[in-house]
């Protein structure tokens, strides 16, 4: 018997480091081996035990350390009724029944720190195939026809870029690999290395292969510790197997591997800002062209990938362009993950074939919408995409379909709404962050983001003024086509589509002072239900400015002259009886 | 090799040999730097730029554009909450008033018995679990009010 204990970020946060080392503590070894793996992507039911008995796998969700003394159990005396009560229902696993996977066809199902485990389940076997029946033209050939397209953000054709960076002349080129997963809200890249690095590594050295490169750098954010640890100890072990370094699998090609860790900063995602930091400076973008096939890191020439894309490699090295390119739709080839987040009952990493429609990630694997909410929305692309409302629901997921509504494929950040969330608090929220986050290079993105926050700062604040939104778009439309990167042109896109889709709450803001959603504190008046207060005095003992009065066992009431709207009553009310209008 | 605040420069000594001649190390030399002394002392800045003939206005350059770095000491326990999108939508304005109230510090401040700092950031990559919050390494998930009060005053207690 197997047991094995899922163990990335999400899984340890939700207490899968406890679980495991009160396993080793107890479990009779002799009867069980324990190991763990990184994360299978149903992060709401973290932590999650697998155990291996004979063929039959049996997963446990949701397991805490009070489970420990059954597991111990069930290990001595197969008797599944001890676990009954942990394993996974039906439902839940549709989650993943549901999904079709590739890039993350290993995620928690290896152990990401051993190699073994890797080279056992077909690992490093596109590799050698790649270079010893295999030429560079071969290889980029073999991913034009799968047409897969980069999944950082922008979808350019990836063989294209790997063919311009061949073309370009010079002895020394540079494969860099993106890692620094900017969109607050996707969080599958971080998956990918923290479960499965040897897949990253191996697509890395193939796409190396193909533009001529003997150096590659994977540059990781710095909020991601342990996709770091995890990622050197996997290229220690491939250089060690020699995979890595010279002469890898015994042929000519060699090619090392180094990490680069970042520093905080979303521009950083851009490739060219990308490469200025790797060089030791300033994040800001440089002007293109040239592009880094031309001339990048170094002044080299460079190609730089997403890690999504990289992940899609071996597998289309060993299955074949078509295979991949039999999945998807005419525009937009294979599958896309996305990290459904937010308002939804089922939240983890979703891996579809493009073609599957917004309605099939959210109600057929996600479960629909938490605590019997309506949808509102759903934001992809992060500070860069924008937000599709309910009505589009049925929207196909391909590059073209979601371009079309304003919002971007984007890396795969899909954060659902409901109708708790304000959507022009939620803009603000976005240009809030680009404003902090623009590099400062150009005026119109250093300047104008700063202008269009503070017009929804006073529109979410009751101080919203008669042609606020036309003075919006007018900013929209200049900063897209005046700024300098990718960050500046595309910071438009979250006001821009909820404009679009939801112009209504702006004017409710601006002309009615109000928030249909009731989320802007400053436009809300908190009052108490007479028939629901039972006089319990807590509202009126907590709130700071001394705003309710009420003796005793007789219904509250809030003198709204003197309310800082707080929200203090709120949350301490144990009757629900504060009402938000 | 201690200077007069007391900042023993001899403990990046070696780091700094190692790397300054290394092209575009200077983020790492920083990173390294703040692992020492958990922020980037003034004489560490200049000892770095009399190393590796960079000057401490371009150090200061870089180092000022990137959120990791910091140019005070910070508390024992950082706090870093999310600000990111998930978090954003389930709740982490309520967290982060919580520990507004709760230690008396805002983003970017440390309590005076330098204890805690807190500092917010975007998308710790816990989508799932969100509102989150990580204190130095340990990630904290699914955050209410008083989960986020009953974690905060536990460390307390333990000092
Ligand atoms: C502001 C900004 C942030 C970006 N952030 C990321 C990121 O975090 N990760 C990423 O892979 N690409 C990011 N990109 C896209 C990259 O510039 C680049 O297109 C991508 O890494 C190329 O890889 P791909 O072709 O495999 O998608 C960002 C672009 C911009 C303009
Ligand atoms: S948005 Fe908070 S962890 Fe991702």
């Amino acid at each position: 018997m197997k047991i094995v204990v899922g163990q990335g970020s999400c899984g340890i946060a939700a207490g899968a480091a406890k679980v495991y080392d009160g396993l080793n503590n107890n479990l009779d070894k002799s009867k069980a081996t324990l190991t763990f793996s990184g994360c299978v992507g149903m992060c709401y039911l973290e932590p999650i035990v697998d155990i291996y008995d004979d063929d039959k796998m049996t997963r446990l969700v949701r397991v805490s350390e009070n489970d420990v003394d059954n597991i111990c159990k069930f290990a001595q005396t197969k008797d599944y009724s001890l676990i009954e009560n942990i394993t996974i229902s039906k439902d839940d696993e549709e989650f993943l029944t549901k999904q079709t996977r590739i890039a993350l066809r290993k995620c928690g199902i290896i152990n990401p720190e051993e190699i073994d485990d890797y080279i056992q389940s077909d690992g490093y076997t596109a590799i050698e195939k790649v270079l010893t029946t295999m030429s560079p033209e071969d290889v980029i050939e073999t991913i034009k026809t799968s047409g897969l397209a980069g999944r950082g953000g922008a979808g350019f054709p990836t063989w294209f870029k790997w063919n311009a960076a061949r073309q370009s002349q010079g002895d020394e080129k540079y494969l860099i690999c993106n890692a620094d997963e900017g969109d607050p809200g996707a969080f599958m890249d971080r998956a990918v290395i923290e479960s499965d690095p040897h897949n990253l590594i191996e697509g890395m050295i193939i796409g190396a292969y193909a533009i001529g490169a003997k150096h590659a750098v994977v540059y990781v954010r710095a909020e991601y510790p342990l996709a770091i640890k995890r990622l050197q100890k996997a290229i220690d072990q491939a250089t060690e197997k020699g995979f890595l370094g010279k002469n890898i699998c015994g042929t000519e090609f060699s090619c090392d591997m180094k990490i680069k860790a970042g520093a905080g900063a979303f521009v950083c995602g851009e490739e060219t800002a990308l490469i200025e930091s790797l060089e030791g400076q300033r994040g800001m973008p440089r002007l293109k062209p040239p592009f880094p096939a031309q001339s990048g890191y170094w002044n080299k020439p460079s190609n730089i990938n997403n890690v999504e894309t990289f992940a899609n490699v071996t597998w289309i090295i060993n299955n074949g362009g078509e295979a991949f390119a039999a999945m998807g739709t005419e525009n937009s080839k294979g599958t896309k993950v996305f990290a459904l987040t937010g308002k939804i009952k089922r939240g983890g990493l979703v891996e579809i074939p493009m073609g599957k429609t917004l309605r099939d990630v959210i109600y057929d694997i996600g479960g629909g919408i938490r605590d019997n909410k309506e949808f509102k929305a759903v934001q992809l692309g992060g500070p860069s995409g924008g937000c599709i409302p309910a009505e589009l629901i049925d929207t196909v997921i391909d590059y073209k379909s979601l371009g079309a509504t304003g919002a971007i494929m984007g890396s795969g950040g899909m954060v659902v709404m409901d109708e708790s969330t304000c959507m022009v608090s939620m803009a603000k929220f976005f240009l809030d962050f680009t404003a902090k986050e623009s590099c400062g290079k150009c005026v119109h993105c250093r300047i104008g983001t700063k202008r269009m926050l503070e017009i929804l700062e006073r529109i979410t604040t009751g101080k919203g003024q008669e042609n606020d939104i036309e003075l919006l778009e007018e900013l929209c439309f200049a900063i897209k086509d005046g700024a300098l990167c990718g960050l500046g042109q595309t910071a438009p896109n979250p006001v821009l589509t909820t404009i679009k889709y939801f112009r209504n709450e702006y004017e409710a803001h601006i002309n009615d002072k109000k928030c249909p959603a009731c989320e802007c504190a400053e436009m809300l008046t908190y009052s108490i239900d007479k028939e629901l207060c039972k006089g319990c005095t807590l509202c009126a003992i907590n709130c700071p400015v001394k705003a309710i009065n009420g003796s005793v066992k007789t219904a509250h009431e809030i003198n709204s002259e003197i309310c800082i709207k707080c929200g203090k009553c709120k949350e301490v009310c144990k009757f629900s009886a504060v009402k938000l209008s | 090799m201690s200077s007069k605040n007391g900042i023993d420069l001899s403990l990046i000594q070696d780091m700094v040999e190692e790397y300054k001649d290394i092209k575009g190390s200077l983020i790492t030399i920083l990173q390294k730097t703040q692992e020492v002394y958990d922020y980037l002392p003034e004489e560490a800045i200049k000892y770095i730029s009399e190393k590796t003939s960079i000057p401490c206005s371009e150090i200061m350059g870089v180092a000022t554009f990137y959120t990791q770095f910091r140019f005070q000491p910070v508390g024992k326990y950082m706090v870093m909450l999310c600000q990111g999108t998930a978090c954003h939508v389930n709740g982490s304005k309520k967290i982060m008033k919580t520990i507004n109230e709760y230690l008396g510090i805002s983003d970017g401040e440390t309590t005076e018995d330098g204890l805690f700092s807190l500092k917010c950031v975007a998308c710790l990559g816990c989508c799932s679990l969100s509102p989150v919050m990580m204190i130095n390494d340990k990630t904290y998930g699914s955050l209410t009010p008083e989960k986020t009060r009953e974690i905060l005053r536990q460390l307390k207690e333990e000092n």
